[in-house]
């Protein structure tokens, strides 16, 4: 969004600098300056927090990998040594194996907001797509990571996902032999993770910034889904406003990683990866970890190895796929009555696929699965296209300010209902 | 470029293409050491055979050895396990092979398979499932006592890898 470039260096030292590189104006535009509208609600607040546990994951992780070593034999007793002989190793590993978990609950937050509001619709659509490719990179860093440990779980889950590649025809079995660097999973998988691993976030800071870069250059989205019409109307500055809020948000979410590290550290791991790596016993039930279970379920829903593979992938790739796949012009679930109803399904489908992936393959599970995998594409490859035809969206509000004001009770009266969340927007 | 509408190309265009040959030989010349690091190392490679002494091996008994990290299942077949495999029509089979394409002729009664599910490369375990043969925990894949697939999800048998006889008792794998 334009005209906010309010910068102006007092000092002479400050105009001298800005005048060879505008660093300073470039913050104070993009975190000061920045017009954000009126209305967000706590749901727009996982950006930040998303940062913020990029900023611990890097952290943590490059302080345990002065401690660990990326060998084999050694891997697994390295990691008992953070967590024994090391100063605090033990908290700092706990951090960044909770944190991941973090990472992704407020990613999968994150996410639905973006689908419930309809964030992803024009102009959005790259700026999408690229939380599409962080999300990507996330799992990839995710399930490198969790190798790491060689312990049993890291051990079969590098086989079993690995093992993927080699569904592909005719190339296959040479593409899963250049991932391991042998004929099974062994030391030259755990050191070339290693290195993956380390370099992953860093990527993926480069794609934040990109991913931020193109939000500021469109705009943030809102509950309303409207634009912006008038800066001065609808929009507060970042600083203090979004910048509070942020900060409040992420005191909150800390709190409640908190509690995982200090009362329920293991709570999200499993128990199996603190055996040791064995190639030649197989754990008799392999769980990947919590956030990749809808997308194993769908890989063992389907009774062909090939077929499985790809509609695993597929459920990923069709998110790039969902600006177009929305038909409706209306952006947020508040003005799509009908739309409103199938998020909320596809939202029971897409944890219950979760569910489904983290019990055994037999029986019941098996038909479920393939019910909720059916019903996963079957969302945004014909109800999605379909509703923006089908529904009859409810009116919009003329502006961001007076969808405000009516909120507040300025027009309805009776319906003041929370007015001591937004109190900035009475004036 | 100035030259365009001139028909006969001239010593610049040839220069360019060749400029640009040249560099895309090196830079393809850079690449393929960074894929080639990727491939099995020479300290992998040597360890790729393994002898395995079959005398201490019962009658019955399945043995897990280890070949280029891979176990690697050795089954001494009682003549009923032997019997079964070969009576089975070969139609019925998801990936149709005799059994005795699957063992050494005169040493009918050893089986040696590489102990990885061809599903998402479990190791199953021996002696399970409904089919005198092995049964993967991952994904429930059922193989009979020949080593064959007879309970998907998994689309192969068993592969047998390389081996032969060095005697009577003793095998070479690889």
């Amino acid at each position: 969004m334009e005209g906010h470039s309010t910068y102006q260096p007092k000092s002479k030292v400050a105009r001298w600098f800005e005048s060879r590189l505008p660093l300073v104006g470039l913050v104070h535009s993009s975190a000061i300056a920045y017009p954000v509208p009126k209305n967000l609600n706590y749901f727009w607040t996982f950006g930040a927090i998303l940062t913020l546990m990029l900023v611990v994951q890097i952290l943590s992780g490059v302080v345990l990998a002065m401690h660990y070593t990326a060998y084999a034999p050694v891997s697994f007793a390295r990691v008992e040594h953070i967590m024994r002989d090391v100063d605090f190793g033990w908290l700092i590993r706990y951090i960044h194996a909770n944190g991941a978990s973090m990472f992704f609950i407020a990613v999968y937050i994150h996410m639905f907001r973006g689908m419930y509001y309809g964030s992803y619709k024009a102009p959005r659509e790259v700026l999408w797509i690229l939380g599409v490719i962080i999300y990507l990179l996330m799992m990839a860093t995710a399930f490198m990571g969790y190798v790491l440990p060689w312990g049993q779980m890291s051990y079969w889950g590098a086989t079993v996902i690995t093992n993927l590649f080699s569904a592909i025809p005719i190339v296959g079995e040479t593409i899963v032999q250049w991932l391991w660097g042998g004929y099974s999973v062994g030391d030259p998988t755990l050191n070339r993770f290693f290195s993956l691993h380390y370099l992953l976030p860093f990527m993926i800071a480069g794609v934040v910034i990109l991913h931020i870069w193109a939000l500021h250059h469109v705009g943030q989205n809102n509950p309303d889904g409207i634009d912006v019409k008038s800066v001065a109307k609808d929009t507060v500055p970042f600083t203090p406003y979004a910048t509070i809020k942020d900060v409040f948000a992420m005191v909150v979410f800390l709190l409640f990683f908190s509690w995982f590290i200090f009362y329920a550290p293991n709570y999200m791991g499993h128990p199996d990866n603190y055996i040791p790596a064995n190639p030649l016993s197989t754990p008799a039930h392999i769980v990947p970890e919590w956030y990749f279970l809808p997308f194993y379920a769908i890989l063992r829903s389907i009774p062909d190895k090939l077929g499985g593979v790809i509609c695993m992938f597929g459920a990923i790739a069709v998110l790039a796929f969902l600006p177009w796949l929305d038909t409706s012009r209306v952006r947020s679930a508040k003005y799509r009555p009908l739309f409103r109803q199938f998020f909320w399904i596809f939202s029971i489908v897409a944890v219950g696929l979760g569910y489904l992936g983290s019990q055994p393959a037999e029986g019941g599970y098996v038909i479920a699965s393939r019910i909720f995998t059916a019903y996963y594409f079957v969302h945004f490859l014909v109800i999605l296209p379909l509703l923006g035809f089908i529904e009859k969206p409810k009116p919009l509000p003329a502006s961001i300010a007076d969808a405000v004001l009516a909120k507040n009770g300025g027009a309805g009266g009776a319906t003041v209902v929370a007015g001591a969340s937004a109190p900035q927007t009475k004036g | 470029m100035a030259h365009a509408e001139t028909p006969q190309t001239t010593r610049r265009d040839f220069l360019y293409i060749a400029t640009g040959a040249v560099g895309a030989v090196g830079v393809a010349g850079m690449v393929w050491p960074f894929v080639a690091q990727l491939q099995p190392d020479a300290s992998v490679l040597a360890l790729s055979t393994t002898e395995v002494d079959l005398a201490p091996i019962a009658e019955g008994q399945i043995v897990t050895a280890q070949w280029r990290g891979k176990p690697i299942f050795i089954f001494n077949r009682a003549p009923k396990d032997v019997e079964a495999a070969r009576a089975v029509p070969l139609k019925d089979l998801i990936d149709p092979q005799s059994d005795q394409d699957r063992v050494k002729a005169g040493h009918d009664n050893w089986l040696v398979v590489i102990g990885i599910c061809t599903h998402l490369g479990c190791v199953p375990i021996g002696h399970q499932g409904n089919y005198d043969g092995w049964f993967c925990p991952c994904h429930g894949s059922q193989y009979d006592s020949s080593g064959r697939v007879r309970v998907g999800p998994a689309p192969l048998n068993l592969p047998v890898p390389p081996y032969t006889f060095t005697s009577d008792t003793k095998i070479t794998i690889g």
